[in-house]
Formats: C-alpha cells, sequence, structure tokens
C-alpha cells in the first residue's frame, strides 16, 4: 500500500515524540547548571579536595541506586536497602571482632544481605502483596536484627585488613568510587545489553505480555530484588569499612536518597521507561546538592527542604516533557 | 428539524502535522448521527474537541443556537456535551448512584451526603432508561452492558442534549446491543442527539439516520443514511474500491497436526474435541462468554486447565505454561493486543524479539546488528509501517501493532498461530492485510485457529468453524455447509 502524505507527516510526529523521552538530557542539564552556580557561589566547591570528596560520598548510595533502577524498572520499590547496609555493616563487624576470618565475616554480612533480597523477591513474586509494603517490613526487621545484633551500639575496633579498602586510595581517587565506576559499567552492560534487561523493563511495561511470551516472570521479579540487596550489601561492606566500625543506625534514609537519584535521573516510578545513565546522573544531581548546601553552610534542616523541593520539580519538568507529546 | 450542533472550519494541528483540516460537522436535534473513518481519520480528535478534552485550533462551533468555546470536559458536559470512552470512566469501587453523581451529590443541610435522595434520583434515571441495574450495586459486579446504561444515565443526569458514544457495541452481545439501540431509540423520542461511532458498517443501518465520513482530517461527505450504501461508505473511508472483503482461500489442508482430546476447565469448557491440519484456517466461533477466549488460552498454556490431551505432530504436550507451548510451536495474539500482546513503551525491535531473544544472544549479550537485521526482514515481509524499529509500538496503528505481534510468534517459528480477534479495533484497510497475511502464513504449511466475534470474518477465512456456547463445542461445520444462521442458532444454543 502507498503510504499517504498524512502518514508521512505522522512518521514526523512519531520521531519528534520518540525523541521526547530522553529525561536524562534533562537531568544532565540541571546538573551542569547546578555546578555552575555552586562553581560561582562557592569558591571552594571546584577544588581537588572537595571533587574528590563527593565522589566518595557519592558512591556508597550510587551503589545502591544503579540496584534500585533494576527494581523501579520493574513498577517495583525497595524501602529495605537502608536497613540491609546497617545489616551488613554489624554482621560483618560482628564476626569479625569475634575473631572470625575477615573474608569470612565479610561473605556472612554479605550473605545476610542476599537473604534479604531473596525474601524480598520471593514474597513479592508469589503472593499479591505490594512490594512497598513487604520491603517496608524487611525495612523494618533488619532495622531491628542489625539493633538486636550489635545491642544498639557500633561494633569498632576492626582489623586494617578491613579497614584500609573503605579508606584507601588507588592514585588520587578512593577505593569505594573504582567500585561505583565498576558497578554502573556492569549494571550498563546487563541493563541495555542482556535478555534480564529487556525482561526487567518489559515487566514494567505489562506483565502479563511479558508472561504470554513465556518469560518466567517469579525469576526475573526475584532477581531484581537480589540484585538491589547485593548492591547494598556492597555499600554497607564499603561504609563498614572506611568507618572502622558496624554502626546499627548506618544506611538510615538511604533508601530515599537512592530512590530519589533513580527518580530525578528520569526512571519512571511506574516502570517500563529509564536509564542506568540517568541514575549516574541523578546520584550526582542529589550528591552535589548535598555538597554544595553544606559549603554555603546551609542548615541541615533547610538542607532536607531543599532537597524535596529539588526532587519535585526535577519529576515535574519530566512529567511536563512527557505530557505534551 | 433544526441543528443542534454545528462545527465550522475546524482545524486542529500537534506539531505541525494537520489532524484536521477545515472540518464541517453538524447534528440535528434528535438524531443519530454516525461518525467514520479509518484510524487516524480525525474522527476522535473531532470527537475530543467537541468534549473539551482538546482545544481546536481554529473554527467555530455553535450549539443549542448559541456560539460556545469548551474549555474543559466538564465545561462540555455542563453545556450539556456527554461523551462515553470504549473505556469506560466509571469508578468500580463505588455503587452505580454514586458514579452517576459522582462531584455532585445531594446534601443535606450540612456537608453530609443525604443517601436516599442520592439513590432515588439515580433509580429515576436508570427508569427511565429502563435498565435493570441497582442503584446501590457497586460498578465493578456490572456486566460491561450495565456499565454502559450507567454511563448513559450519567450523561443523562447532567441533561445532556448530546451523548458522543465511542464503539458503544464493540463489546456487547448481539442482546445486548438490541437493548442499546433501543435505548438510544427512547433518548432519540425524548429529542437527545447522539454521536455514533462504530467499525461495524453492518449496524449503523439499523441505528443512524445520518452519517459522517472523514479521512486524512478532512470532511469526505454527510448523507442521509437511506442514500448510501456499505460499498459506497468504504469507498469513502478508504478514498478507494475494496472489490473483496476477504482475499480468496487458495490452500488445501493437509494432515492433522494439532489434536485436542476431552479438554476441561471447571466451569468454563467441558469435555472439548477437535482437530486442526496443517495450512488451515479454523474459526471459533460464539457468543460472548461461551468460552472462546477460554479455550485458546487454555490451550495455550496462559490458564491451566484440569483434563485433557493435547497432541501436536504427534507428540502428547505437557503444556502448563506459556513457555512450554511456544517451545512446541504455538503463539498467541491476544485480544487485547496493547496489554498482553505487546509492550507499548516498548520498541517495535523489542517487542519482536522479545519472546525468543536467545536466537540473537552469543555468549551471554545481545547481538546489536543481528537482532536489527532479523527485524529488519520482518518489517519488510510483513509491511510492517513504521518510521523506524526504534519506534514506541504504542505509536502505530491497531493494523502495524497487530503485525508486530505475529512477528513476535514467527520470530519464534510458530507452527500453529491462534488470532483471538484478529482484527479488532484495526481499520477496513488494514483488516485485508492481515486476512492477506493469514493466508501467506497458511500457504507456508502453518496452521491458525482463529476466534472472532465477527461471523462475516469467520464466514470469509476459515476452512472450518467450531461453535461453541457455554463452554461446549455445539457445531462444526466445514466451507461449503457455512450458513451465517445456522452458526448463530448454534452459537445462541438452540438446537440446530
Amino acid at each position: 500500500m502507498q503510504v499517504t502524505s498524512v502518514e508521512k507527516k505522522q512518521n514526523f510526529l512519531y520521531r519528534l515524540n520518540n525523541s521526547y523521552y530522553k529525561p536524562e538530557i534533562f537531568a544532565g542539564v540541571g546538573l551542569i547548571i547546578l555546578s555552575i552556580i555552586l562553581s560561582f557561589a562557592s569558591p571552594y566547591f571546584l577544588t581537588r579536595n572537595n571533587l574528590i570528596n563527593l565522589v566518595r560520598q557519592i558512591s556508597l548510595y550510587a551503589i545502591i541506586a544503579s540496584g534500585m533502577t533494576f527494581v523501579i524498572l520493574t513498577g517495583g520499590i525497595d524501602l529495605s536497602v537502608g536497613s540491609i547496609v546497617a545489616v551488613t555493616g554489624t554482621f560483618t563487624a560482628g564476626f569479625m571482632k569475634a575473631g572470625t576470618p575477615v573474608w569470612l565475616s565479610i561473605l556472612i554480612g554479605f550473605g545476610m544481605a542476599l537473604l534479604f533480597g531473596l525474601f524480598n523477591g520471593f514474597v513479592i513474586s508469589n503472593t499479591r502483596i505490594p512490594a512497598i509494603i513487604v520491603t517496608l517490613s524487611s525495612m523494618s526487621i533488619g532495622r531491628g536484627a542489625a539493633l538486636l545484633y550489635s545491642n544498639g551500639y557500633p561494633i569498632s575496633g576492626l582489623p586494617s585488613s578491613f579497614t584500609s579498602f573503605g579508606r584507601g586510595y588507588w592514585g588520587p581517587i578512593p577505593i569505594p568510587v573504582y567500585v561505583m565506576v565498576a558497578i554502573f559499567i556492569i549494571t550498563y552492560i546487563i541493563i541495555t545489553n542482556t535478555r534480564f534487561g529487556r525482561y526487567v523493563y518489559a515487566l514494567g511495561g505489562s506483565e502479563e505480555t511479558v508472561r504470554l511470551s513465556g518469560i518466567a516472570v517469579k525469576k526475573i521479579k526475584t532477581m531484581v530484588y537480589v540484585i538491589s540487596a547485593f548492591m547494598a550489601g556492597i555499600s554497607g561492606l564499603l561504609l563498614a569499612s572506611r568507618l572502622g566500625s558496624g554502626q546499627p543506625l548506618a544506611g538510615d534514609g538511604w533508601e530515599l536518597d537512592a530512590i530519589a537519584a533513580v527518580v530525578v535521573g528520569g526512571t519512571d516510578i511506574a516502570g517500563g521507561r529509564g536509564t542506568i545513565i540517568g541514575t549516574i546522573i541523578g546520584s550526582f544531581i542529589i550528591g552535589v546538592l548535598n555538597n554544595g548546601l553544606n559549603l554555603l553552610n546551609v542548615s541541615p534542616y533547610l538542607q532536607l527542604v531543599v532537597k524535596g523541593f529539588v526532587i519535585v520539580s526535577a519529576v515535574l519538568v519530566r512529567a511536563g516533557v512527557v505530557k505534551h507529546k | 428539524m433544526e441543528n443542534i450542533l454545528e462545527m465550522r472550519k475546524i482545524s486542529k494541528a500537534f506539531y505541525g502535522v494537520q489532524a484536521l483540516n477545515n472540518v464541517d460537522f453538524s447534528v440535528l436535534r434528535g438524531e443519530t448521527h454516525i461518525l467514520l473513518g479509518e484510524n487516524g481519520a480525525g474522527k476522535s480528535t473531532l470527537m475530543k474537541i467537541l468534549s473539551g478534552a482538546y482545544h481546536k485550533d481554529a473554527g467555530e462551533i455553535y450549539f443549542d443556537g448559541e456560539k460556545i468555546e469548551i474549555s474543559t470536559p466538564l465545561d462540555a458536559q455542563q453545556k450539556g456535551i456527554s461523551i462515553i470512552y470504549q473505556e469506560f470512566n466509571l469508578i468500580p469501587g463505588l455503587t452505580v448512584a454514586e458514579n452517576i453523581f459522582l462531584g455532585r451529590e445531594p446534601v443535606k443541610g450540612n456537608r453530609l451526603i443525604n443517601w436516599r435522595v442520592l439513590n432515588e434520583n439515580a433509580k429515576a434515571i436508570l427508569d427511565k432508561l429502563h435498565a435493570d441495574v441497582s442503584p446501590t450495586a457497586m460498578v465493578a459486579t456490572l456486566s460491561v452492558a450495565e456499565q454502559q446504561f450507567v454511563e448513559i444515565a450519567k450523561a443523562l443526569s447532567f441533561g445532556s442534549k448530546l451523548i458522543i458514544m465511542d464503539e458503544p457495541s464493540a463489546t456487547l452481545t448481539p442482546a445486548e446491543r438490541d437493548r442499546l439501540f433501543e435505548v438510544i431509540r427512547d433518548l432519540k423520542q425524548a429529542g437527545v442527539s447522539i454521536i455514533y461511532i462504530s467499525h461495524h458498517l453492518d449496524e449503523i443501518f439499523e441505528i443512524g439516520d445520518r452519517v459522517t465520513v472523514l479521512r486524512d482530517g478532512e470532511l469526505v461527505a454527510t448523507d442521509d443514511i437511506k442514500n448510501v450504501n456499505k460499498d459506497l461508505i468504504i469507498r469513502w473511508m478508504v478514498g478507494r474500491d475494496l472489490t473483496n472483503t476477504y482475499p480468496p482461500r487458495t490452500v488445501t489442508p493437509g494432515d492433522v497436526i494439532l489434536e485436542v482430546r476431552n479438554l476441561s476447565r471447571r466451569g468454563e469448557l467441558h469435555d472439548i474435541n477437535f482437530n486442526l491440519r496443517s495450512g488451515e484456517i479454523l474459526g471459533i466461533a460464539g457468543l460472548v462468554g461461551s468460552g472462546r477466549t477460554e479455550l485458546v488460552r487454555a490451550l495455550y498454556g496462559a490458564d491451566p486447565i484440569d483434563s485433557g490431551e493435547i497432541t501436536l505432530k504427534g507428540r502428547v504436550l505437557a503444556i502448563k505454561t506459556p513457555k512450554e507451548s511456544i517451545r512446541n510451536g504455538l503463539g498467541l495474539l491476544p485480544e487485547d493486543r496493547k496489554q498482553e500482546g505487546l509492550v507499548l513503551e516498548q520498541s517495535v525491535k523489542n517487542n519482536v524479539t522479545l519472546a525468543n531473544l536467545k536466537k540473537v544472544v552469543g555468549s551471554g549479550l545481545i547481538n546489536g546488528s543481528e537482532e536489527k537485521k532479523a527485524v529488519d526482514s520482518y518489517v519488510q515481509s510483513l509491511d510492517i509501517r513504521t518510521p523506524s524499529q526504534q519506534a514506541l509500538a504504542k505509536n502505530l496503528s491497531g493494523g502495524n501493532q497487530q503485525k508486530v505481534v505475529l512477528a513476535k510468534w514467527l520470530f519464534t517459528d510458530s507452527d500453529v498461530l491462534i488470532f483471538d480477534e484478529p482484527t479488532r479495533g484495526i481499520d477496513v484497510g488494514a483488516k485485508y492485510e492481515i486476512y492477506q497475511l493469514m493466508n501467506r502464513l497458511t500457504e507456508q504449511g502453518k496452521s491458525v485457529l482463529m476466534v472472532s466475534s465477527e461471523l462475516p470474518e469467520i464466514i470469509g477465512m476459515c476452512d472450518r468453524v467450531l461453535v461453541l456456547h457455554n463452554g461446549r463445542i455445539t457445531g462444526e461445520y466445514t466451507r461449503d455447509q457455512f450458513d451465517q444462521e445456522l452458526i448463530m442458532r448454534n452459537a445462541a444454543g438452540e438446537a440446530s
């Protein structure tokens, strides 16, 4: 059949439409503008020390945010990651303090994290309980477990073979930053170039289509929560290593920073749309904002208020863009 | 009779694309005006302007003798124009009465809802429609037809003088449709005008007074329904003659490849037996609720079966999940292709390869160029009209979306393709293409199982038909025995 002139015009519309959903571009522009403003507002912002400090701060929750991206892309959410950070840290520190070999303690702490991920994934994919309720429960269970295990006190005095990693540098750059970069590269490849990545997006778009396409929906769903817990576990180990102690209150509220990073980076909270690049940019926006407000001596209370407004306006800009097509 | 509505020289563009160009459209008081056009012809844009969902770029609207501007859907409703979309705007968790008067609940002195008055008012309107629906029933518990009555009641509660109905009969049984037509005639008697949008060319002669056809955003013609016939309307819609609605069948079916024995699923399917030959198109006819969709879903493993045996190419299958049926060469093109056949927010490419990605995976990673090449070959051979493989599935027309779902199953090398309502929501020209594709598939030795609520489609395309009623097969006919009336009687459960 002939392509009519209206169809040609529509083709143009399609292209415009498709190019419209690139929210990470908006997030990127936002990050650049924010950085330019801060570099004028504070002479310290662009100093080497500050930038290194900045990326180290970002690295811990950016790692969590990359795992959270998988969860949110499927249309889910994981509120338990902050508690998993504490569980991993306290259990690792506790076993180390008790004389267990460092490698085994790490394995045990990290195993705890994965257990939480499996629990979340299993319950969410096998019942009708919404992810927000399941992970809210495991958030409470995790925080409680960390407090019980540590009696509410930090477990410190850890061997230097463990602490050197979180505190250390390779060249001028802190080791956790390398971990973050490696994780970003790996998750980027998984999400864009593997079957699993495709299924994650498709699941967020239409679960029934995925099921009728012969794909093991439950397995994919479970996997994303395990990945999220895996990232929280890595972050928890890095934090305990840097602090030299396992703290039961560590990671408090990090789930919100991680979710904020993902959403500010343009991923649709309803699932199906978003990118890892967006999450990287989102993590930096949150990090730069925290850092900049500190440099400008803004009170921590006011910082929370500002952060809240930035998140809601970032999402508003995106919603405006999507709606106008 | 005078005009209740006159739209003059209406234009509307989206991003520089002219969706409507100087369209004139008028409706008489108390008439049923049929609005027709292929997908993309501009009829929904025109109706969205009329109901306040879009704003016109140019033109004038006169309603009930006055020049009006419509700013929002609520504004349109208050001026007396209501629209009933295919997907109803009802809240399932509220009662019928609450839905009808949503946001306008009668209150007792202070701010508490006066439930007695609310339910009485709702009942009065429902009685006027002769609708047997309780005002206190939860909307979620109603049938589609009953929900439609609630929508109409809601429109009347606003004192609507003009009601727009978007494909109101698409999901109704013949009996329900007849009831709807009675209601429409009653409304006409009461001086209410109806704009009726439909793809069903047969029913418009039964219910319409006048007809307007749009094509490519422009008005083609408006005329009395008695002055036109089906061929003329199709010519107006597609801009050319469609000599045949169905392409001729030329394939002679070969050996039996699929055998179904004693298939049962409690409450839905009872002791189903049939077989399917290679190169055959087997139709499944029946009314809504007869178990048509349930049968193909059970066969495909989408829903579990209680008993029965399925044999494919001489091997007994243990089909329990879609995964197993896909591996054995089955593919399902579901009735609800937007929710179950496609991932709308994903690209054409990702949709085509979704069910068999392993075909283009090398050492764990997707081979992008190989995938692109594979998808390209389907875009070419099925003539999928899309600006690129990267275009999102949601931006394609219904016919092209169906081709994407078909490409998905060709990519898994399916031998048996199950089409559930293959042409629902697809416009006339694209329907013919889908039929041609079915013929081509059977020429290649593939088999087609086709569920359809449109009997002419079954009779036009199938080599054989099974008729279902209440989950049982009540008739089986080969092409030379086809008789529309006989099939209808079987489907209605009357002894043949």
